[in-house]
């Protein structure tokens, strides 16, 4: 069974039909992408997924487990991180504790110990550290541990988002446009970064992406979106040289 | 390594905020025992104990969880009546004033606690500045409850009105608790300074000690980000009503402090009015939003600027003025975050050298 299901899946925005029909399928360990030009409802997917958006109408299966209509919190919980397009960090926090709001509801402690201080607030917070710090090292982010989040350099903000969806111990990661705004050496990295994340956690990443050296580089496989309907899927080699999606999206 | 550098960086901080109330404890205590301190300001030191209370427990609201509330003084306004209400009644029962002011607070803060809950549980779910709009409905109406109410106590127990004292109905012998406009009148003075420093004290330890747990942090990731706080499932509206209904139960606190000073407590607009919210809303702003010891320093000089400079007459408001104008810039202005950023490296580097050549 895939780890995701996805069928049928529709919303509207009163009349705006922005996704429709949608379907797609992702193993347990695949490097997904999901493209198609700008508008096609990609986002909208992301949200949807999420649980930002309620669909008008689908199903979505994460591990068998029906998420459809699940709070976003609720499927954070479920096992579905995400980043986002425009970098949304916590800006006055430290890198440090980026991740370790990551880790809010795998390490847990209450209030009352929290403001009294007692011994389970150190056990916690240690343990925290530790694997905050763990998570940190594996991105080289750990020299950055006590600096402002707003004040990371552009590419290492974007790795540190995919560091504090990590920290929630995800069953899937969606990344959405990891690479824009990056120089072709960043993405470069990124790449590097995205398949060691995979292999590293075991990871099925969905991502986003109009950067074709990355999606042909490392997707495995592809689902193109035009105009909310998917118009092509399958092997990313086979995709990218479907004549439609040529037509559609990438130009002949 | 750098983790437990970390940790020394926060304890340091905070442990530096409480040595600075004790320092000024110390120091007012010594003044006052020389006879250094006009009985006027003597009388004010109980309110700033309020006053400092209020800022720190507004900055949570303001600065950690980011949410703008002009109605802080009604919190403080339901912490001093029910306390003040309270202790009237229970001035014969409980002849400790120890063990009544304790209860006293306790009642205060949950009061002021569930009315916070009870504002926020509708209003922090909705995106937007309208916790500021109900907030200062909210400390207006509390205002104005508190003129209109009549409670009087007789041998059949308690008696309510919102006409007058007479239309209560009391039997002979009974008295009126809370007279409308009048107020309530003769609460134990229950609170003293060294109990202002010390409520002032377990404000800041659960402050600082809620802004850096597991919860504060949450609510620092609600304030920079919602979205991205829900996407890595942090529950919004707990953490909202929960810096919230704290920030509020701690306004009670001032409030019970407020009260248990003052032969008459009545609710104007003068001190748990719209004025009054504004006044703790200029201490957390001009002592930096989001920091601690600077909404103490701002409540301090604040308060006492206009009293210091009472011999100035007419000169006072206008150095006032400048006082708080000069405490902006110092706190925000680029050029000044700027030079306070260098001068700190500054100092850094000159400990480091000094530690190296220590070693």
């Amino acid at each position: 069974m895939a780890l995701l299901e996805v069928k049928n899946l529709g919303i509207s925005f009163g009349g705006l039909r922005a996704v429709n029909e949608f379907h797609m399928e992702i193993e347990k360990g695949c490097l997904y992408g999901l493209i198609g030009p700008n508008g096609a409802g990609k986002t909208t997917v992301f949200n949807l997924l999420t649980g930002v958006y309620k669909p008008t109408e689908g199903i979505i299966t994460l591990d068998g487990e029906n998420i459809v209509g699940k709070k976003t919190i609720d499927i954070n919980k479920a096992g579905i991180a995400r980043t986002f397009q425009n970098i949304r960090l916590f800006k006055g926090l430290s890198v440090l504790d980026n991740v370790k709001v990551g880790l809010h509801n795998h390490h847990k402690y209450s209030t009352i110990e929290g403001i009294l201080r007692l011994p389970k607030y150190y056990k916690v917070e240690k343990e925290m550290d530790e694997k905050a710090l763990e998570l940190l090292s594996v991105f080289g982010l750990d020299k950055y541990a006590d600096t402002l989040a707003a004040n990371l350099p552009y590419g290492k903000q974007r790795e540190l988002e995919i560091t504090r969806a990590l920290a929630t111990e995800p069953k899937l990661l969606l990344l959405d446009e990891p690479a824009a705004g990056m120089n072709p050496n960043e993405t470069q990295d990124l790449m590097n970064t995205i398949r060691f994340v995979r292999d590293k956690f075991d990871m099925t990443i969905l991502l986003i992406e109009h950067d074709m050296k990355l999606v042909s580089g490392i997707c495995e496989k592809l689902t193109v979106l035009n105009f909310g309907q998917v118009l092509a899927e399958g092997e990313t080699s086979e995709v990218l040289n479907n004549p439609e999606v040529i037509k559609a999206y990438l130009g002949e | 390594m750098k983790n437990i550098k970390k940790m020394n960086k926060t304890t340091k901080s905070n442990l530096l905020t409480y040595l600075m109330v004790i320092a000024i404890y110390a120091v007012v205590q010594i003044l006052v025992a020389t006879g250094n301190v006009s009985s006027l300001l003597q009388g004010l030191l109980v309110p700033l104990c309020a006053y400092i209370i209020l800022a720190v427990s507004l900055n949570l609201t303001v600065g950690i969880l980011g949410e703008l509330s002009l109605g802080h003084a009604g919190f403080m306004c339901v912490g001093a009546f029910t306390s003040a209400f309270f202790s009237k009644c229970m001035v014969d029962v409980i002849p400790s004033s120890g063990i009544r002011f304790f209860l006293a607070l306790l009642i205060g803060a949950a009061t002021a606690g569930i009315c916070g809950i009870l504002i926020g549980i509708p209003v922090l779910r909705l995106k937007g500045d309208y916790l500021a709009i109900v907030t200062l409905a909210f400390g207006e109406i509390i205002k104005n409850i508190a003129n209109i109410l009549f409670i009087g106590k007789d041998s059949n127990g308690l008696h309510f009105s919102t006409k007058d004292s007479i239309s209560l109905g009391l039997e002979e012998g009974g008295k009126v608790i809370i007279n409308g406009p009048q107020g309530i009148t003769g609460t134990p003075k229950d609170s003293t300074f060294t109990i202002g420093v010390l409520l002032i004290l377990l404000t800041l330890f659960i402050v600082l000690n809620l802004i850096h747990s597991r919860s504060g942090r949450a609510i620092m990731a609600i304030r920079d980000n919602r979205i991205a706080a829900e996407s890595v499932g942090i529950n919004i509206t707990k953490y909202k009503l929960m810096a919230f209904a704290i920030s509020a139960a701690l306004a009670g606190v001032a409030g019970v402090m407020y009260s248990h000073n003052l032969a008459t407590l009545t609710a104007t607009s003068k001190n748990f009015g719209y004025n009054m919210s504004i006044m703790i809303l200029v201490f957390v702003v001009l002592g930096g939003i989001g920091n601690i010891r600077g909404s103490i320093i701002a409540a301090i000089v604040l308060t006492l600027l206009p009293e210091l400079l009472r011999g100035l007459q007419d000169y006072r408001m206008l150095i006032y003025a400048i006082v708080m104008i000069v405490m902006m810039l110092f706190n925000w202005a680029p050029k000044a975050i700027e030079m306070r950023e260098k001068l700190a490296a500054k100092l850094k580097a000159g400990r480091k050298k000094n530690t190296k050549e220590a070693a």
